[in-house]
């Protein structure tokens, strides 16, 4: 039985605290041919397909931060998670 | 699927200014009042409409005070206007209070913990990989997608059932290979290649031990697509045979 990918989901239900067993139907198998386990995807593919946990300084708005972020990858897309309450 | 981070529970720091003497006890008690659900309306500088809605607070803990500061550490539903609360709990002790710093800890699966990284730091990474040749530090600072969705119940499909989901399909009961325990109808859930790789939100049309104990029958009903169809090969093309 293919272990890696459950192994991978396992470690992210213990990132989140997800307590939940996981219970099997089927064999769990996966032909290497096609997609990439999550930690193996190839840098250019990692970086698009991924997210950072960034600790914003004050001074920047998130969509300057977002901005930025694009131009030091070279990204026609990113996002954001959230803005927090403007101060007074 | 940032959105998704978006509606999660929120946690935050905050630092309160009282506008007058209140004892330790009162303070207690009327921060009580504001644990559990609130009403709420947007302040006037906001990006939603300006209803009066009900909010979750799960939690408002006092960490320290120092005469009139007070420093909070707070759980609460997603769009829950912290320094409105601090405002009110200002009003109901009688003397007014004010928020002066907030610091949010906690989105969802995003908190403080080794992942958290400053601009200095994916700069860095960055350059390692640019001028160095070297990936390592840029796979340390960003974390695969997947991570975003950690909280969600999961299941694993065959590579045969990918791309019709990737297309917007429904998740029907042979395409299921695992599943977590005790997944309810209407649900929210992640939908995962045997490799681990996200391929779709959806809500769950069936429970586990449905699932577990049928051979059809739709299972999920898919809300958003996230992996692009063509990574995995149609069904009805494939005669690759599994590892």
């Amino acid at each position: 039985m293919y272990n890696k990918g459950l192994e991978y989901l396992k470690e992210l239900d213990k990132l989140c605290d997800f307590q939940s067993k996981f219970v099997i139907k089927a064999d769990i198998e996966t032909n290497e041919k096609y997609g990439y386990f999550p930690y193996g995807r190839p840098i250019e593919d990692y970086i698009r397909q991924g997210v950072i946990n960034l600790d914003k300084p004050p001074g920047p708005t998130s969509h300057e931060v977002v901005a930025w972020i694009k131009k030091m990858f070279n990204l026609s897309k990113a996002g954001h998670g959230g803005t927090l309450e403007p101060p007074t | 699927m940032l959105s998704l981070v978006v509606h999660t529970t929120k946690e935050y720091v905050c630092v309160m200014q009282l506008h007058g003497s209140v004892d330790d006890k009162k303070l207690k008690e009327v921060i009580g009042k504001f644990i559990g659900k609130i009403y709420q309306k947007p302040p006037l500088r906001s990006s939603v409409k300006r209803t009066l809605r009900i909010r979750k607070v799960h939690y408002i803990d006092i960490l320290e005070r120092e005469g009139k500061l007070v420093l909070l550490k707070i759980g609460c539903e997603a769009g829950t206007y912290v320094r409105k609360i601090i405002h009110d709990i200002g009003l109901l002790l009688g003397v007014g209070a004010h928020m002066r710093e907030l610091r949010r800890i906690k989105a969802g699966p995003f908190k403080e913990d080794e992942t958290l990284v400053r601009l200095q730091d994916i700069a860095e990474a960055l350059y390692r990989w640019k001028e160095e040749g070297k990936d390592d530090l840029l796979r340390k600072v960003i974390a695969p997608m997947e991570r975003a969705v950690c909280y969600l119940p999961k299941i694993i499909i065959r590579d045969t059932a990918v791309d019709a989901i990737a297309h917007g399909a429904h998740l029907a009961v042979p395409g299921i290979l695992a599943l977590h325990e005790n997944i309810g109808v209407g649900e929210r859930v992640a939908i995962f290649t045997a490799k681990g790789e996200l391929v779709a939100i959806g809500k769950a049309n069936m429970t586990t031990n449905q699932i577990m104990e049928a051979n059809k029958g739709i299972a999920v009903k898919v809300t958003r697509v996230i992996m692009p169809p063509g990574v995995y090969p149609k069904a009805w093309k494939s005669r690759e045979r599994s590892k």
